[in-house]
């Protein structure tokens, strides 16, 4: 069976693709068939992080329009082998994204045997918000510990119980699970951000991931090797207990506390 | 962190946003199906009934629709400004 992970969010800007992939690279690594989806027509950024942008030949549009076959549009990793990426279109318009078109592309990748589908959700919650939740069984509302974006996440919950094919069907919930990134333990411990239990209650959804804050992801994206490949990054071994969180293993949180210092580090240190 | 810090309380500035964040998704969630729909026009009407009495601020005026044991209880509550009373 394929299930169809959405990654989605409201506001933008607040690491969707990082996590899409990321978390597409993780499950690929535990021997999962992967296929990750840039659904952001227009603003094509996955291929970037994934480092694969050179190897686009065909996008997403050209597949559901007939321009080429799914086969041809894939793009296999070269880091791991049950990977797949596919592009975005850069020139087209979302209105190029068609909901007949992509049920089209996912049922293919279920006949083609995939385990997960992963799709990159754009921000806001127009027509490429839309068609990316759609047809998805589960939904990871990436969240920032700050306002705006707790607010929009609430308003994207609100869509995935009401315009999603699994709630238009009553055919049971979209699972949907809470991953906060971003997240700096000192700036919670001082009172300047909230924590993740403060985010969690607002929200009311299950925590599948806690990512900190850090440089590693810049310096991943520079590379474009997906930053859970990094193996020496605190971030690379959030997203490995987001994956194993989604494969159903019971994981406790990690770096959600600021690392202890002794008194006089305290007394005296910067 | 240095010495001062220790004894000086840092701004709760995430609690403020906590707070601002309850309420507000809660009102969004009602606003949106959580609730009835006739919330937020009730919202208004009160709002301009109350006004005749006492000059309120609009987000003095929280109403809610809460579900305990099966039960809907429409919750309704008006912060008074401090000279009114
Ligand atoms: N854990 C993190 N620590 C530091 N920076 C991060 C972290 N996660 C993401 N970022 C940075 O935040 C920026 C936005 O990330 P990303 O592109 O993944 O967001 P997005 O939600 O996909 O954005 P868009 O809505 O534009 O598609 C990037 O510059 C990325 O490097
Ligand atoms: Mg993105």
């Amino acid at each position: 069976m394929t299930e169809i992970i959405v990654v989605t969010s409201g506001k933008g800007g607040v690491g969707k693709t990082t996590t899409s992939a990321s978390l597409a690279c993780g499950l690929a690594r535990r021997g999962k068939k992967v296929a990750v989806i840039d659904f952001d027509i227009g603003l094509r950024n996955l291929d970037l992080i994934m480092g694969c942008e050179r190897r686009v030949v065909y996008d997403f549009v050209n597949v559901i329009q007939g321009e080429c076959t799914l086969r041809q549009a894939l793009i296999k990793d070269k880091r791991l082998d049950t990977l797949y990426v596919l592009a975005a279109s850069q020139t087209r318009d979302k209105e190029a994204l068609s909901s007949e078109g992509v049920r089209r592309v996912f049922d293919e990748l279920t006949a083609d045997g995939f385990d997960f589908i992963v799709a990159d959700s754009p921000a806001g919650i127009e027509k490429g918000a839309h068609l990316a939740m759609y047809f998805a069984d589960r939904a990871v509302v990436v969240v920032n510990p700050e306002v705006s974006s707790v607010r929009d996440s609430d308003r994207i919950l609100g869509l995935l119980s009401s315009k999603t094919l699994r709630a238009e069907q009553n055919n049971g919930q979209v699972k949907e699970h809470l991953l906060l990134t971003r997240y700096s333990p000192k700036r919670v411990a001082t009172g300047e951000m909230m924590s993740v239990g403060d985010v969690k209650e607002i929200l009311g959804l299950d925590v599948v991931g806690v990512v900190p804050e850090s440089a590693d992801v810049l310096a991943a994206s520079n590379a474009g090797i997906p930053v859970i490949l990094n193996e020496d990054s605190d971030v690379s071994r959030a997203y490995e207990d987001a994956v194993a969180r989604l494969l159903g293993e019971t994981v406790p949180l990690r770096f959600v506390d600021e690392p202890k210092r002794g008194f006089f580090a305290r007394m005296f240190g910067g | 962190m240095g010495l001062l810090a220790l004894f000086r309380r840092s701004p709760p500035s995430a609690h403020v946003a906590k707070e601002r964040l309850r309420i507000i998704v809660q009102q969004e969630r009602n606003a949106r199906g959580g609730g009835p729909d006739y919330l937020p026009l009730l919202r208004r009407e009160l709002l301009e009934v109350i006004r005749k009495y006492v000059n309120v601020d609009p987000a003095a005026v929280q109403i809610n629709v809460e579900r305990e044991d099966g039960q809907e209880v429409l919750e309704f509550s008006v912060a008074l400004p401090e000279k009114a009373r």
